[in-house]
């Protein structure tokens, strides 16, 4: 993979953001995402295939047929063959397995990959409804007027039941911490203007079950944001085809995907077993151990998230992520940092854009262009890894990175 | 009757005023709130909004829709569980489609005064005219069988005589909330002399089923609200007056203007706030409690030369401030009106003469950075206490409005208008969104 792009990730937090004002559209996202791409790989005569993520445009901006933009970003995509992908807020990533999948398949050398969501659009009460839609629909009348929300607030509810609220409390405000100091150093992110100075005591609030859920409070949950990344797939021929020295790019190791049953609810609340199995498979796949990975790109949706992802990379026993965080190790001076510019909490998370987001993170800290973001990879865990989750943990991509090396 | 069956037929007088539309929407929500509860399954609840023209209705339909989303989108989550019975309504977007049909089909727009004959409570809004209040209340008591209690939101006129003249027997209390209702916390509740206790239990219930703050006034012309206010009129007005010998006149009110906002860090300066309520509504309430107190001059000569040359103020439907006395852009003072040239002159012409005059001082920090700091206790004292401490002409003019205003307050409690101070405090904090309360040590 090469040639990352990011757009901001627009929304609450952003200086610039004023739900009254117009803002671009889901034309200007792609055009600025896809076109940051193609002027880094030479442009788009060099794309032989184009893949859209996209969640739900067709309910937040009434468009559907993403894949025809293609065109509208660079005339010279007019003709070439393009697809959309969904599924939900594992859409990214599944965009991007879709680009891997045709190089593997050698139908294509180079293709140019672009997640999008556009979310501001409406309130949240009602972008509530939308999101809703990557559950199930049947689950959705007696579900919390805030879905999502609702269904991590129970994983939350359950986690503290067995394994003590006041610990996990902790972690989950310290998870906000790390987000939110991470997102200050990178000028893309929803809070990089954030100035607030004991992040760790605001997010400590007490919920507010009346006007939202039971067991988070609105600091532990990812923002509504808009935006769009870009990145391209390429083979080893397609690399050479955009003129990008190797160690500009990552390697692809391997990759695992994993699904859950959208009709069933969780047998376990406080494990995140779809994730787990993703990971398990990306890391065999890549024939490597965890203890390899030098940084991980996770889906943070909620702070609850963050800490049972922490268990399903096995880097910390089940009950034990709280500590694990709470012992520093997930910040970015700790042994394994994890979502170095601020995650979905900290980042911003336009839902069909975030798995391309993580990618493109991992890109830039393995070949040390993240600037201020930038953390030391260690010569002996040279390895970079994203977890995209689509719904409440059914839809699972993991990849596993590394970066590219002159032969 | 319990509160429900009380509620199942009101009538809102003066539906589609200032004050009208805030009492109506607020008791259409909460008759909405009780026709939902499953033991109210087939009980009727109806809202009369009655008001003068056709026109004004259906404007104050428009009002009620966007007030009740709002009302809706707010309480989603508890809203879900209202409607958690019926299988059609699952996204939130079709809930808050539905209660908002709910409210809006409890209400009955009518320009018939007949319409309140069927209802059990009367919520009054009408212009602040004792006469006519009491040809209506005459006229509903004679012709409602169910013996209806009415709620005044008069806000100068003494209970007791309405209750006296239309022979209501009691069935009257002061009911009086803050403009605009919907948002404003504080309602002050006055009991006449011979007011029925159950009718102030209603009272009470109902006001804490609206998360209003409850403030007793006795029956005073003017009660605390007004009691204050207007004072407080007079006293800017009076400085404006000894202020002539040396400024024009739109000079003195863009002078004290400043004093009463930014040198008191108060939500907006006394003739801004003239302005909002109604140059007219301000003279015409003065007028009204001058006719209850003999033994105090209650008259402003400067607003009745406003009045004359037809500067009212007021609001526009939308809610945004008419030019008055002072002239707006973007809810932004931008000029004063001169009556000799009757024009506005911009603020820009009136800044250099004024702020030199005022002397040098520190900037306060402006009210909306005090109001709900909870450092605010010290913010305030250490501006007051410089405030002291400085001999400027603005300092001094400060300091003389802040000490006149605590007189007021205090004497509110001396002539029995108020309980006492705390309550005085309260009506200024909640019903004025004052940063602090008149009666106060700041400047002792």
């Amino acid at each position: 993979m090469v040639a990352g792009y990011n757009t901001i990730s627009m929304g609450t937090g952003r200086k610039e953001f004023s739900p009254k004002k117009e803002r671009p559209g889901l034309e200007e996202y792609l055009k600025e995402a896809g076109q940051g791409t193609l002027k880094m790989i030479g442009g788009a005569g060099n794309v032989d295939e184009c893949v859209v993520g996209n969640f739900i445009a067709s309910r937040f901006n009434k468009q559907a047929n993403l894949a025809g933009f293609f065109p509208f970003i660079d005339e010279g995509l007019k003709g070439k063959p393009a697809i959309r992908v969904e599924g939900a807020c594992g859409t990214g990533a599944l965009a991007l397995v879709t680009g891997i999948r045709s190089v593997l398949a050698e139908t294509a050398e180079v293709v140019l990959v672009v997640g999008v969501e556009v979310q501001n659009t409406v309130k949240a009460m009602y972008g509530a409804d939308i999101l809703a839609a990557a559950g199930w629909f049947k689950d959705r009348k007696e579900g919390h007027a805030y879905f999502f929300p609702g269904q991590f607030s129970d994983r939350a509810g359950a986690y503290f039941e067995k394994f003590g609220r006041d610990k996990t409390r902790k972690a989950l405000a310290r998870w906000y911490k790390n987000a939110i100091e991470n997102a200050r150093l990178c000028p893309t992110a929803q809070e990089f203007h954030n100035t607030t100075k004991d992040l760790e005591a605001l997010a400590m609030a007490e919920p507010n079950p009346r006007g939202f859920v039971d067991y988070l409070n609105v600091f532990d949950c990812s923002k509504v944001s808009d935006g769009a990344s870009a990145i391209a797939v390429v083979s080893e021929e397609g690399l050479k085809r955009t003129g990008i020295p190797k160690e500009q790019a990552v390697e692809i190791i391997g990759f695992g995907q994993a699904e859950g049953d959208i009709t069933k609810k969780p047998d376990d609340p406080t494990v995140l077993d779809t994730s787990r199995q993703a990971v398990k498979n990306a890391l065999e796949s890549a024939g490597i151990t965890i203890d390899k990975v030098a940084t991980a790109e996770i889906h943070d949706c909620f702070t609850i998230a963050g800490v049972l992802a922490v268990e399903a990379l096995g880097l910390a026993e089940h009950g034990k992520g709280p500590d694990y965080i709470l012992e520093g190790n997930t910040a970015r001076d700790g042994k394994f940092p994890i979502n170095t510019t601020g995650g979905l909490i900290g980042w911003g998370h336009p839902t069909g854009a975030t798995g391309i987001h993580q990618a493109v993170t991992i890109l830039e800290q393995l070949t040390g262009k993240a600037g201020d973001a930038q953390i030391p990879i260690p010569a002996d865990r040279p390895y970079g890894l994203t977890l995209n989750m689509g719904g409440n943990d059914k839809t699972l991509v993991s990849i596993v990175y590394k970066r590219g090396k002159n032969s | 009757m319990n509160y429900e069956e009380r509620l199942q037929n009101v009538s809102v007088l003066g539906a589609a005023g200032k004050m009208g539309s805030g009492i109506l929407l607020l008791t259409a929500l909460e008759m909405a709130d009780l026709s939902l509860k499953p033991d109210n399954k087939g009980k009727k609840f109806v809202i009369n909004a009655i008001d003068v023209s056709d026109e004004a209705l259906s404007g104050l339909m428009k009002y009620l829709r966007a007030q009740a989303l709002k009302a809706a989108e707010k309480k989603i989550v508890a809203l879900r569980q209202v409607y958690k019975d019926n299988p059609a309504l699952i996204e939130n977007s079709e809930i808050i489609d539905q209660y908002v049909l709910d409210v809006l089909s409890v209400i009955k727009p009518s320009t018939r005064m007949e319409s309140a004959l069927d209802s059990m409570l009367i919520f009054e809004a009408i212009k602040e005219d004792p006469a006519l209040k009491v040809k209506i209340f005459s006229y509903i008591r004679e012709n409602n069988p169910n013996t209806p209690w009415f709620f005044t939101n008069t806000s100068s006129i003494p209970i007791g005589e309405l209750d006296e003249k239309a022979k209501l027997e009691g069935r009257i209390i002061g009911f009086h909330f803050y403009n605009p209702p919907a948002i404003q916390k504080l309602v002050e509740v006055i009991n006449a002399k011979n007011t029925l206790p159950e009718v102030n239990e209603f009272a009470l219930a109902y006001a804490k089923n609206l998360r209003k703050v409850v403030v007793p006034s006795n029956d005073v012309a003017g009660f605390i609200g007004n009691g204050h206010f207007m004072r407080d009129i007079l006293h800017a007005s009076g400085e404006v007056e000894k202020l002539r010998s040396n400024f024009s006149l739109p000079e003195a009110i863009y002078a004290m203007n400043k004093i009463s906002h930014e040198y008191l860090i108060r939500p907006m300066g006394i003739f801004q706030l003239i302005d909002y309520v109604g140059v007219d509504v301000c003279s015409y309430i003065l007028s009204v409690m001058q006719s209850y107190k003999k033994d105090e001059k209650l008259h402003c000569p400067l607003l009745d030369q406003m009045l004359a040359l037809g500067i009212k103020g007021g609001q526009f439907a939308d809610g945004s401030q008419k030019d008055g006395i002072l002239k707006y852009e973007k809810g932004k003072v931008t000029g004063v009106f001169d009556p000799g040239k009757k024009e506005y002159v911009m603020v820009s012409a009136l800044l250099g003469k004024v702020d030199g005059a005022l002397g040098q001082m520190p900037v306060p920090q402006p009210w909306k950075n005090v109001v709900g700091n909870p450092g605010k206790e010290e913010i305030l004292k250490s501006w007051f206490s410089e405030i002291k401490n400085t001999d400027s002409f603005g300092a001094n003019m400060t300091k003389a409005y802040g000490l006149r205003s605590r007189e007021i307050g205090v004497q509110l409690v001396t002539d029995k208008v108020a309980f006492n101070e705390k309550d005085v405090n309260t009506v200024l904090l909640t019903g004025f969104f004052h940063a602090y309360g008149p009666v106060n040590d700041y400047l002792m």
